[in-house]
């Protein structure tokens, strides 16, 4: 099945539920597809039906884009796990750029492909976890993880648990699980107290922020939490699951360890660039901003004609950016397409350009603290594993780096690493900066060439059913 | 992103005896034997060694999708990759000898096959016609939709992404000064012999071996020569690693299918099914419709298949001459230089046409007739 629209979206978070709302008001053909049940991303996850959640400012931030997608005239494909993409640039030699074409697996139903002449990329982050030993261990996920399970579904992920990593998430995630009646062992915040003054400046702009912020850690300190600055997890300890965990100051000494049966652990956010890897389009390494990103003009054009990304796909700037940075990507589209004309597009783009700005300012300062700590993988110990899908310790990509392995690609190659079904989503990062390391920088260290399916794709949706005779088997080769 | 790096002397003015320009299988192997043989050898590659076509193939070590005239070649590659560690200085590509099989599914593919096997069992190949029943039994995850088969137990598999990381240190112990990220950007015939113009500076060297894969049609132009290349860009899919669903490699009569199963779990699909590309741009995306047909081939072979996930897809830039026989021999009309590569089951015959080239730039009779392109010119000019 194919149906043409102006505009897709990939992603409902902040950003992707934004552009769409601004797309289809405008009167542009507009679909939305996201992989979850519901409209709203992580930050802004709707409970599940049939749970209550209390409203906070979370929920009702999110609530107001939701309810203002809802009327705004968008198809909303929610459900719909994205695997393939094509079309615009990916053609023959020769062609005309092509409408995107995006292959889709309903979480009910026949797959289904649609095309769209712009395509607006919201995919936002996923979660940097830097191996150290035990990381493995059942009882060990990440803070995005543990955000997922406490407000998607009510589910604490242990009854005494260490929260440990970098950014504000840490403070968010330890508070709602003693909200929710577990018991934080400890804190162990990357950051330093003197890195968390730097960024003082940036969040005064948003009180909203600051006073949730001060909220979180008033909520540690009255049941005497230990907040241990300065610290990181050294190794998680334990026979079939997590036992301990031994945290040590970023300086060195022993450390201490905490009895716990669950760790929540995340080093940052790195942006989702699945696909616009697969599309080849331009990328800069920005530490700041989470790694690698897409090149973007002011207004989230790619590199790629009528390719857009919004959101923290673009770069680390949190939530509350999003929105704004969803609308300017939807006007682009729309002016690249001709459905607004350049003057209104000039009017239309101003009010959403300052507030993204505005927002992206303490976004910004965020990320830098989320950033990727080189420290912590030239901390991973030899024997260590760090792609966890195909075994590969840190000592096996030594050795293949010592072999001559100078890129990612070719470490991949060398190795297996990033082979597996999460295709380097895990291990991408700390597996980059050991290259990195090795070859001058993460610029040199590259990437690995975007590849289909976006996510691991079930043989059956790909047959359906067919007969022997329909396959159009290409003409044999001479023998 | 390309680093360069440099192994090995270079001083202006220096002049290697061989300059081999394509660090891919093809290049590497024939610089290898040259080495060994006492030449100094410089190998140049605008990417990383054996990044393109040489480590993202499928590792296809079958007789049954080889053309007749290369069998000869084929056989005697297909030992030099079973024994690969022996004469690489332990490099490795997990290459393991399994039975091969091809078969048909209606009575059209039936005759291609009793034809094919024909030709090539008088070509040398090992092959013998089986009944389904038979292939059933060589071969237990087999559908039962089989009309007829052939049976070769000469085939087997490697894994083509270890392949730089196989001939690297061999070619560092053997001398050879390897620079990856140096492309070349031209070649000039001199006094010396050849002079490669690169980013970095000239490099100089009596002779010259052209090895670059599907951009081979570019570099015999820097000489004059125009021989037309045809691109291929190759799809390929890979599953999770799943439960033993197979252990033979797995073909069709019409050869569009090649199917295998590693150590590791994980079962690799392939049989050329053509994804968008080119040489300008690469290997640029995979065709959504052949990515289904070909799953569809491969599930209906094994149904076991259909509980897999696919992992990734990929491609690979092939090439192929005006009559799909390879270009291996001196470049007509330049004294001292060589080309070799589009050889279709390339990486199955790759070490052993090295071989053969390297004897002939040495000055030996070749064990076997190199393919001379002199055939091609001349149908230009007719």
């Amino acid at each position: 099945m194919t149906v043409a629209y102006d505009v897709a979206v990939l992603g409902a978070g902040p950003a992707g539920m934004a552009a769409a709302t601004e797309a289809a008001r405008r009167g542009a053909r507009t679909v939305l597809l996201e992989e979850n049940p519901q409209a709203g991303g992580q930050v802004y996850r709707a409970p599940p039906p049939g749970f209550f959640a209390p409203p906070d400012a979370e929920r009702r931030a999110g609530d107001a884009l939701r309810a203002a997608l809802a009327t705004s005239g968008a198809e909303i494909r929610t459900g719909h796990r994205v695997w393939g993409l094509g079309g615009g640039p990916l053609v023959p030699a020769g062609d005309p750029p092509a409408p995107f074409r995006i292959d889709a697996l309903p979480s009910e139903g026949a797959p289904v492909t649609l095309e769209a002449r712009a395509l607006v990329l919201c995919a936002g982050t996923h979660e940097r976890v830097i191996p150290f030993p035990g990381w493995t261990l059942p009882g060990v996920i990440g803070l995005a993880a543990a955000t997922i399970l406490l407000k998607a579904q009510g589910v604490l992920p242990g009854r005494r648990v260490v929260v440990a990593g970098a950014g504000p998430l840490l403070y968010a995630v330890a508070a709602k699980l003693v909200k929710g009646g577990a018991e934080v062992a400890a804190v162990a915040d990357l950051a330093g107290r003197s890195e968390w003054a730097r960024a003082l400046p940036a969040l005064a702009a948003r009180p909203d922020l600051l006073a949730r912020g001060a909220a979180w850690r008033a909520a540690l300190a009255s049941r005497s939490v230990p907040v241990l600055a300065s610290h990181r997890v050294v190794a998680a300890e334990g026979g079939q699951v997590l036992e301990r965990v031994r945290i040590a100051p970023l300086g060195g000494g022993d450390g201490e360890a905490f009895d716990c049966d669950a760790l929540c652990i995340g080093h940052g956010l790195v942006p989702a660039t699945e696909a616009t890897r697969v599309f080849r389009a331009a990328h800069r390494y920005d530490r700041a901003s989470g790694g690698w990103v897409p090149v973007l003009d002011a207004d989230r054009r790619t590199s790629v004609p009528l390719l857009y990304v919004a959101g923290d796909a673009g770069g680390v700037r949190g939530a509350a950016a999003a929105p704004a940075s969803g609308r300017l990507a939807a006007l682009a589209a729309l002016a690249d397409l001709g459905v607004i004309g350049g003057k209104a597009h000039a009017r239309a783009r101003w009010r959403p350009w300052i507030e993204h700005w505005r927002a992206a300012r303490s976004g910004g300062a965020m990320a830098r603290m989320m950033a990727m700590r080189p420290a912590l993988v030239s901390a991973i110990p030899a024997e260590t594993v760090v792609c966890r899908c195909e075994g590969v310790t840190r000592a096996e990509i030594e050795a293949a780096l010592d072999d001559g392995a100078a890129d990612m690609n070719q470490l991949k190659q060398f190795t297996r690493c990033g082979m597996g079904p999460c295709q380097g989503r895990v291990c991408g990062e700390a597996a980059a900066e050991l290259v990195a390391a090795r070859v001058g920088g993460r610029e040199h260290a590259g990437f690995a060439t975007g590849r289909l399916p976006l996510r691991p794709l079930p043989m059956e949706a790909l047959l359906g059913a067919f007969d022997y005779a329909d396959i159009p088997v290409p003409a044999p080769s001479p023998v | 992103m390309s680093v360069v790096r440099q192994r090995g002397r270079e001083s202006a003015g220096y002049v290697f005896d061989c300059a081999v320009a394509g660090a891919g299988l093809m290049g590497c192997g024939t610089a290898l034997h040259l080495a060994r043989a006492g030449m100094r050898v410089a190998v140049l590659d605008r990417g990383a060694i054996c990044r393109e076509a040489s480590g993202v193939n499928a590792g296809t070590l079958t007789m049954q999708m080889t053309r007749a005239a290369l069998m000869p070649y084929a056989l005697r590659a297909h030992e030099m990759w079973m024994r690969l560690p022996e004469w690489c200085d332990g490099g490795d590509v997990l290459a393991e000898s399994r039975p091969g099989l091809s078969v048909a599914f209606t009575a059209h593919e039936a005759a291609m096959l009793e034809e094919r096997a024909r030709i090539r069992s008088k070509a040398g190949a090992p092959v013998e016609l089986v009944s389904a029943g038979r292939a059933m039994e060589i071969e237990p995850g087999l559908t039962d939709r089989v009309l007829l088969a052939s049976h070769c137990p000469v085939d087997g598999f490697a894994s083509a992404y270890l392949t730089g990381r196989a001939f690297r240190p061999a070619l560092l112990n053997a001398g050879v000064a390897l620079f990856e990220g140096r492309a070349v950007r031209g070649v000039v015939r001199d006094a010396h012999g050849f002079t490669l113009e690169t980013a970095a500076g000239p490099l100089r060297a009596r002779r010259l071996v052209l090895a670059g894969g599907a951009w081979l049609e570019e570099m015999v132009g820097w000489l004059g020569v125009r021989l037309p290349i045809r691109t291929l860009i190759n799809q390929l899919i890979v599953t999770e690693r799943m439960r033993p669903v197979m252990h033979t490699v797995l073909g069709v009569a019409s050869g569009l299918l090649s199917l295998k199963q590693f150590a590791n779990g994980t079962v690799l699909i392939g049989g050329g099914w053509q994804g968008i590309g080119d040489r300008s741009r690469g290997a640029l995306a995979v065709r959504a419709e052949n990515l289904q047909g070909n799953v569809r081939l491969a599930a209906h072979a094994i149904p076991a298949l259909r509980d897999a996930r696919v992992v990734r897809a990929w491609l690979g830039v092939d090439a192929e001459t005006a009559d799909g026989l390879p270009a291996i021999g001196p470049v007509p009309g330049v004294p001292d230089a060589w080309m070799i590569g589009a050889v279709r089951s390339g990486y199955a015959c790759g070490p052993y046409m090295g071989k053969l080239l390297a004897q002939a730039v040495l000055g030996d009779q070749p064990e076997l007739p190199l393919f001379p392109v002199d055939r091609l010119l001349a149908r230009e000019v007719a």
